[in-house]
C-alpha cells in the first residue's frame, strides 16, 4: 500500500545540489563519522548471517569444536554438509522439502494474481449496482490476520477429503492473497488513462480482448511486483505450512523441514546452516534479479497477513 | 489428482494439472461471459470475473472469521458454551500474562528500534558513495525467511558450557569471553530471552525501515536543503528541523507496518525456542493452544484477540496512508 504513497526506487537518479562552500566544509568535517557509524552497522548487520555462511562450509566436527572465525586462521572447505542436507528425506536430508517449496510455491502465486486482475478490472472498468460497497468489503478483508481462519478452514479442508495434499496449502495461499492483490491491481488499474479503453470499444473490443490486448501488457510491472512479493511471502511462509503440511516429505516445504530440525536437533549446525542457506538462495537470487520490483511489491505488501 | 502426491514427478504432474485445470475453469467462465450479448452483458462480465475472488474470500476468509469468534465461547474441546471463561483466562492466568506482557515488549520495542536504525543508517548513507551497496547489506535480510534469520541469530546466541578447553562456537559469547566474562545461555534466561529475540525482528524490519525513509528523504525538495545550508544550519539541526518534519508521515507509515508485523509474528518464537522459557506472544501462543495443547476454545480466544489488537492498528496506518495521499 506504501507503494502508491511514495514513488519508490532503489536507484533513484540523484542530481547533487549545488554545495556552497561552507557546506563543503562542513561536510568535510561530519563527513568520517558517519561514514564511521554507517560502516558499524553494515557489519553488525553482515556478521550473523556471514558466520553461518562460513560454518557451511566447515566440516561437521570443526563447526562443533571451534568457532567460525577460526576458519581464517585454520580454513578447511567441504562441500559435505549441502550434500547431506539436499539428500532425501529417508537419509536425513531435506532435498524433498525443497522440492515442495515449487511445487506449492508455483500456482500459490499464479492463482491470486489472474483472479485479481480479473476482479481490478471488474472493480475499475465495469459499472454495476453495489461495486463500491463490494470494493471497500474486499479492500477491508486485509484486517483479517490469518491465525483467525486457520482452524475452521482446517476443517473444511478435511470435510472436501483433501487434507494432507498440496490441494489445501494453494488454496490458503490464495485466498490470503486475494484481498491486497485486488486492491493494488486496482489501483494501478485506475491510473490507465480511460481514453485509451474507450478507444478499444469504439473499435468494437469487448471486455475480454480489452483485458487481454490492451490492459495485461500495460500491467506488467504490477504483476512483476506483486508476483515477487507474493512468491516471496508463500516461499517464507512457516505458519500455513505448519498447519496444513504437517511435517513430513511428502507436502511441507523447507521452512517446515528447518523449523523442525531446529526444534528437534537443535545442534545439528552442519545440517542447519548448510539447510538455511539452500532456503535463502532462492529468495535472495531474486531479491538481487529484481531488486527494483521487490522492493515496490514488499512495501506494497508489507500491511499483509 | 486430489490424493497424495509422493514422488518428485508425480508432485510435477499434480502440480501442472491443477494449473491446467485452474486454466480451463477460468476459460470456461471467460467463454460464457463473452457470449453474453445486450444490455445484461456489462453485468454478466463483472459477476463473471469477481464471483472466483469473492466466492473463495466468503468460504477462506469471512466465514473460518465468523467461526472462529463462535468457537472462541467454547471450551477446549469446543463443544460446551463457556461465555468470556477463554477471555478471562487470557486476561488472568499467570502464564497468559506472560504471553501478553512479551507482546506488549515486542510491539513497542520493536517498531520504535527497527525505524530508529533504518533512519540513521537512511541519513548516514544518502548520497555517499556505493550508496546502492550500503543499502542492499541492510536490505537483505528483508528476504530471508523468518526461519532463516531464526537460524541464523540461534547460532549467534549459541552456548557452550565454560569447563575445560571447550571453545564457544556462538558470536556473542565468544566476545563476552574475550571481554573477559562467563559464557551465558542466553535464550534461557527470561525475560532477558525476549529482548534476544525481538533483535531478530529489528534485524529483519531496519531494511524495510531504511528503504522507506530513504526514498522520503530524497523526496525533500532541493531548495529547502539549500536554504537551510545557506542560513548556517548544522548537521543535527538540518536532521531535527529539515529532514524530520518532512518525512514524518512516512515514519508514522513504517511505525504502524512494523507494529502491525510484530503482533502477528510466530516464525520467530516458533524457531528460536518454541515458545518455551516464558518467551511466548500471542500468535504463538494461539497455535501452542490450538496444536499443541489441544485447546480450541482459548487458541479461538487468542486469535480474536490478536484480531482486536491489529485492527486499530490498520485503521490508522489507512488514514495515515490517505492522509499522506491528499497532500
Amino acid at each position: 500500500m506504501s507503494a502508491t504513497s511514495a514513488p519508490i526506487t532503489t536507484t533513484p537518479p540523484v542530481t547533487p545540489p549545488p554545495v556552497s562552500a561552507s557546506a563543503k566544509a562542513k561536510k568535510r568535517l561530519t563527513s568520517p563519522w558517519a561514514s564511521l557509524a554507517a560502516l558499524v552497522l553494515a557489519v553488525l548487520w553482515t556478521l550473523p548471517t556471514f558466520g553461518l555462511l562460513i560454518s557451511s562450509f566447515r566440516p561437521q566436527r570443526d563447526i562443533r569444536t571451534s568457532g567460525w572465525w577460526t576458519f581464517f586462521s585454520d580454513p578447511e572447505f567441504t562441500m559435505d554438509n549441502y550434500r547431506e542436507v539436499l539428500g532425501s528425506d529417508s537419509s536425513g536430508g531435506l532435498g524433498d522439502f525443497f522440492v515442495n517449496s515449487f511445487i506449492i510455491t508455483i500456482p500459490s502465486v499464479i492463482i491470486p494474481l489472474t483472479l485479481a486482475s480479473l476482479a481490478a478490472y471488474a472493480f475499475a472498468w465495469i459499472k454495476f449496482p453495489g461495486r463500491d460497497l463490494l470494493f471497500v468489503a474486499v479492500f477491508a478483508l486485509q484486517i483479517v490476520p490469518i491465525q483467525v481462519t486457520l482452524i475452521p478452514l482446517l476443517t473444511l479442508y478435511v470435510d472436501a477429503g483433501i487434507a494432507g495434499t498440496f490441494w489445501p496449502i494453494w488454496l490458503s495461499h490464495s485466498i490470503f492473497a486475494l484481498p491486497l492483490a485486488v486492491f493494488l491491481l486496482h489501483n494501478f488499474m485506475k491510473e490507465i488513462p480511460s481514453t485509451l479503453l474507450e478507444a478499444a470499444r469504439v473499435d468494437g473490443a469487448g471486455h475480454i480482448s480489452i483485458f487481454f490486448k490492451v490492459l495485461l501488457p500495460l500491467l506488467r510491472p504490477a504483476l512483476a511486483a506483486f508476483g515477487i512479493f507474493q512468491f516471496l511471502w508463500v516461499w517464507n511462509d512457516l505458519l500455513v505450512a505448519l498447519t496444513f503440511a504437517g511435517g513430513g516429505g511428502t507436502v511441507a516445504p523447507i521452512t517446515v523441514a528447518l523449523a523442525n530440525l531446529s526444534g528437534t536437533r537443535g545442534t545439528a549446525w552442519h545440517l542447519l546452516s548448510a539447510g538455511a542457506f539452500v532456503s535463502i538462495v532462492v529468495p535472495v537470487t531474486i531479491f538481487l534479479l529484481l531488486q527494483r520490483y521487490f522492493v515496490r511489491g514488499l512495501l506494497a505488501g508489507s500491511v499483509k497477513g | 489428482m486430489f490424493s497424495v502426491a509422493d514422488t518428485t514427478g508425480a508432485k510435477i504432474t499434480q502440480m501442472l494439472s491443477a494449473i491446467l485445470l485452474f486454466v480451463a475453469i477460468m476459460g470456461v467462465i471467460l467463454f460464457l461471459a463473452g457470449r453474453v450479448s445486450g444490455r445484461r452483458s456489462d453485468r454478466a462480465v463483472a459477476f463473471a470475473y469477481l464471483a472466483p475472488t469473492v466466492i473463495m474470500l466468503a468460504v477462506g476468509l469471512i466465514y473460518p472469521g465468523v467461526r472462529t469468534i463462535y468457537q472462541s465461547f467454547f471450551n477446549a474441546a469446543g463443544n460446551a458454551f463457556i461465555g468470556l471463561d477463554n477471555y478471562t483466562t487470557i486476561f488472568s492466568d499467570a502464564d497468559q500474562l506472560t504471553v501478553l506482557r512479551n507482546t506488549v515488549f515486542w510491539v513497542i520495542v520493536t517498531p520504535f528500534v527497527a525505524t530508529g536504525v533504518g533512519l540513521l543508517y537512511a541519513v548516514l548513507v544518502d548520497k555517499a558513495r556505493l550508496e546502492s551497496v550500503a543499502k542492499a547489506l541492510i536490505f537483505l535480510p528483508m528476504a530471508i525467511s523468518f526461519v532463516g534469520a531464526s537460524i541464523i541469530w540461534r547460532f549467534v546466541y549459541e552456548f557452550r558450557p565454560n569447563q575445560g578447553n571447550v571453545k564457544q562456537i556462538g558470536l556473542l559469547n565468544q566476545v563476552l569471553v574475550w571481554l573477559g566474562g562467563e559464557p551465558q545461555q542466553w535464550l534461557i534466561e527470561s525475560p532477558l530471552n525476549t529482548f534476544l529475540l525481538i533483535v531478530v525482528m529489528i534485524w529483519i524490519q531496519a531494511g524495510f525501515a531504511m528503504t522507506v525513509l530513504s526514498a522520503a528523504i530524497k523526496a525533500i525538495p532541493d531548495d529547502i536543503i539549500e536554504a537551510a545550508r545557506l542560513d548556517g544550519v548544522t548537521a543535527f539541526g538540518m536532521f531535527r528541523f529539515v529532514t524530520l518534519p518532512s518525512i514524518r508521515p512516512a515514519v508514522v507509515v513504517v511505525l504502524t507496518t512494523i507494529s502491525i508485523a510484530t503482533l502477528k509474528v510466530f516464525d520467530i518464537v516458533q524457531t528460536m525456542t518454541g515458545g518455551r522459557f516464558n518467551t511466548s506472544v500471542v500468535a504463538n501462543e494461539f497455535y501452542s493452544q490450538s496444536f499443541r495443547s489441544d485447546n480450541q476454545g482459548l487458541g479461538a480466544a487468542l486469535a480474536v484477540v490478536l484480531f482486536l489488537m491489529v485492527v486499530p492498528i490498520v485503521v490508522y496506518n489507512i488514514r495515515q496512508l490517505r492522509a499522506s495521499e491528499a497532500r
